[in-house]
């Protein structure tokens, strides 16, 4: 048995309790007025002048401009009101998601009744044991802060708003709100019902439990390729309402199995660096590597077949998506491409590279890095717009889900054994070699 | 020509078989070649072959494969007929990169599949109107054949052979291996 120590509970708390304190900070002091706003843009615009004296002014230049500057200084008042709330939803969507991808991953396990992967399930169910809490959170978030992410939710916006108006029967709190208790419920209750009979099948002297968790899982996999598809359009895409793709829900969803993945993978290696889980060999390690390596590129595919469909017909309301990225967002933008395809692609292209533990993490935390941005590049343009950077909003809503999301996992991997030891296929998986 | 003698022993079972292989490398008999109808799993180590390189040939290739696609097109369509993609006349080959992307990927792949097929051949020397190496025919069918290379004592090896499982022995007297 697992034991979750003290000073794992101690870290997770307070990092918890850090998290909270930045934002919370973060929260308070981004409540700026309008005069502030003008005073902060009136500094930055000095800046800006002195850095560049030579360059000439015309005469009516500044007139023009003084009209334009309290519509832009309320915008940027907004956006810097926003801020924390999508620093705050990027992170609990980071979180969700990785045990969103695990719970799909556990999934397909079952259902392919794939053999070589048993000694990993206890460490999987832990990881999904984060999915009821941190989707509560992600939909509680959302419904919270409102028109601060979702200019849909604000009537004012929608009167306005032709092409918002001819989707309301989709976007309007309410059915967002059954549709997310919708999808949470049936993802938990798959995950509820899974553990249960992983749990029973090992005191078990037949396969029912087995074999009632296969089905089950089957049927899970339609349902969660359904919802999550239209999760991700709720909770991702609608912050740009007036943009669609019709491949976003698979690109989303290649994003959260391979961050799944990697942290199956350094979840795995962390607790066979404390002596657990002796039955899981190098060639374990190598298959997940092999599927962060794998999944890693077929996101990138989708990363690109979404934009270069989209670049090349060159459609006004489809192509300012990409077109806001690369203005104000071509580090994280880009970055992502390398962090997420590159890295991974050179590290663990060689096979043996694959077995070696240290290997593995590096590359997994390059990865997890990657997604981060990922999820970060889908929902702060729409918030922020050009006033994004990584700072303490951010950073401590990192902390705060990395706390709770440390704290659920290690409390679940202590209330079973590590290994499910009744599953039909554990032997095969035991003896497992590449 | 300096000659050697080399038994061929056969074997009816791939299990049988990898068992032989490694008694006899623990008793340091030098196992010349093994033949079978299907690839053995795990023999590779077992006769103590060193690893393959032929990964690092698909890297270079796929790196080659690579190069030519991004030259090729820039060439076909922004130096020889400059061309307006995706009403984006910018004629610079860095701005219309991402419509090129399918090109280079599938270079990429298509010269490291086809000349890490063709390096294989050639390294295990198999070209046309090549004869086979094979020493008897049944090794494609549901034989195994190890050729051991016989040292001082030919009594000793053919006893160990036998308790290995062999079941049919031949001394064959062959030219010095390359």
């Amino acid at each position: 048995m697992y034991i979750f120590t003290n000073r794992l509970k101690l870290i997770a708390i307070s990092l918890v309790f850090l998290g909270a304190l930045g934002w919370g900070y973060s929260y308070v002091n981004s409540k700026k007025s309008l005069e502030e706003i003008k005073v902060m843009l009136a500094e930055e615009d000095s800046h800006h002048e002195t850095a560049a004296v030579t360059t000439e002014h015309m005469p009516g230049e500044h007139a023009a401009v003084e009209s334009h500057s309290d519509d832009h200084a309320e915008h940027v008042m907004h956006q810097t009101h926003n801020r924390p709330y999508a620093a705050l939803y990027v992170a609990a969507f980071f979180f969700m998601m990785i045990s969103l991808g695990a719970l799909a991953f556990y999934a397909v396990q079952y259902a392919a009744q794939a053999g070589w992967s048993v000694v990993l399930h206890r460490v999987m169910e832990a990881i999904t044991a984060y999915l009821l809490p941190g989707a509560l959170i992600v939909l509680a978030i959302a419904l919270y802060a409102g028109d601060h992410l979702f200019i849909w939710m604000d009537p004012e916006v929608v009167a306005h708003d032709a092409l918002i108006q001819a989707k309301t029967s989709w976007l309007n709190k309410t059915s967002f709100l059954i549709r997310g208790l919708i999808f949470i419920g049936g993802w938990s209750a798959y995950r509820y019902l899974s553990r249960k009979y992983s749990i029973a099948q090992d005191s078990a002297d037949d396969a029912k439990n087995f074999k009632r968790n296969f089905r089950l899982s089957a049927g899970f996999l339609v349902f969660y390729l359904y919802t999550e598809s239209m999760m991700s359009w709720d909770w991702i895409m609608s912050v740009d309402p007036h943009w669609f793709s019709t491949l976003f829900g698979w690109y989303v969803f290649a994003s959260m199995f391979v961050s799944g993945i990697t942290v199956i993978a350094l979840l795995t290696l962390y607790l066979k660096s404390k002596g657990h889980l002796e039955l899981v060999n190098d060639s374990h390690l190598h298959d997940l590597a092999k599927f962060m390596f794998g999944i890693s590129i077929f996101w990138t595919y989708l990363w690109f077949s979404q934009f270069m469909l989209i670049w090349y017909s060159n459609i006004p309301e489809e192509v300012t998506y990409f077109v806001t990225r690369l203005a104000d967002y071509k580090l994280p933008f880009l970055g992502m491409v390398v962090l997420n395809f590159l890295f991974p692609l050179l590290l663990l292209m060689n096979s043996d590279y694959k077995r070696v533990p240290w290997f593995v993490v590096m590359t997994g935390i390059v990865i997890l890095f990657g997604h981060y941005i990922d999820v970060f590049n889908m929902i702060m343009p729409a918030t922020v717009g050009d006033r994004w950077s990584i700072g303490l909003p951010e950073i401590s809503a990192v902390l705060l889900f990395l706390g709770l999301f440390m704290f659920i996992v290690q409390l679940a991997l202590s209330k079973a054994p590590l290994l499910a030891k009744g599953n039909p296929f554990v032997k095969e998986s035991e003896n497992f070699h590449y | 020509m300096k000659s050697s003698k080399v038994i061929h022993a056969l074997y009816t079972d791939d299990d049988v078989l990898m068992g032989a292989v490694k008694k006899l490398r623990a008793e340091k008999y030098a196992i010349e070649e093994v033949y079978t109808p299907f690839p053995v799993h795990g023999l590779d180590k077992a006769m103590g072959l060193a690893p393959t390189r032929i990964a690092i040939t698909s890297f270079m290739y796929g790196c080659v494969g690579l190069i030519v696609a991004i030259l090729m097109m820039n060439f076909i369509m922004i130096q020889d007929w400059p061309q307006d993609i995706g009403g984006k006349p910018s004629f610079s080959y860095l701005e219309n990169m991402p419509a090129f992307v399918p090109i280079m990927f599938e270079m990429t792949v298509f010269f490291a599949a086809h000349l890490m097929v063709i390096t294989f051949y050639l390294r295990s020397r198999m070209w046309p109107f090549k004869n086979a190496e094979n020493p008897d025919p049944r090794t494609t069918d549901d034989h195994f054949l190890v050729a051991v290379s016989v040292g001082d004592n030919e009594k000793e090896l053919k006893k160990l052979l036998t308790e290995t499982g062999a079941v049919e022995m031949h001394v064959v007297e062959q030219e010095a291996s390359h």
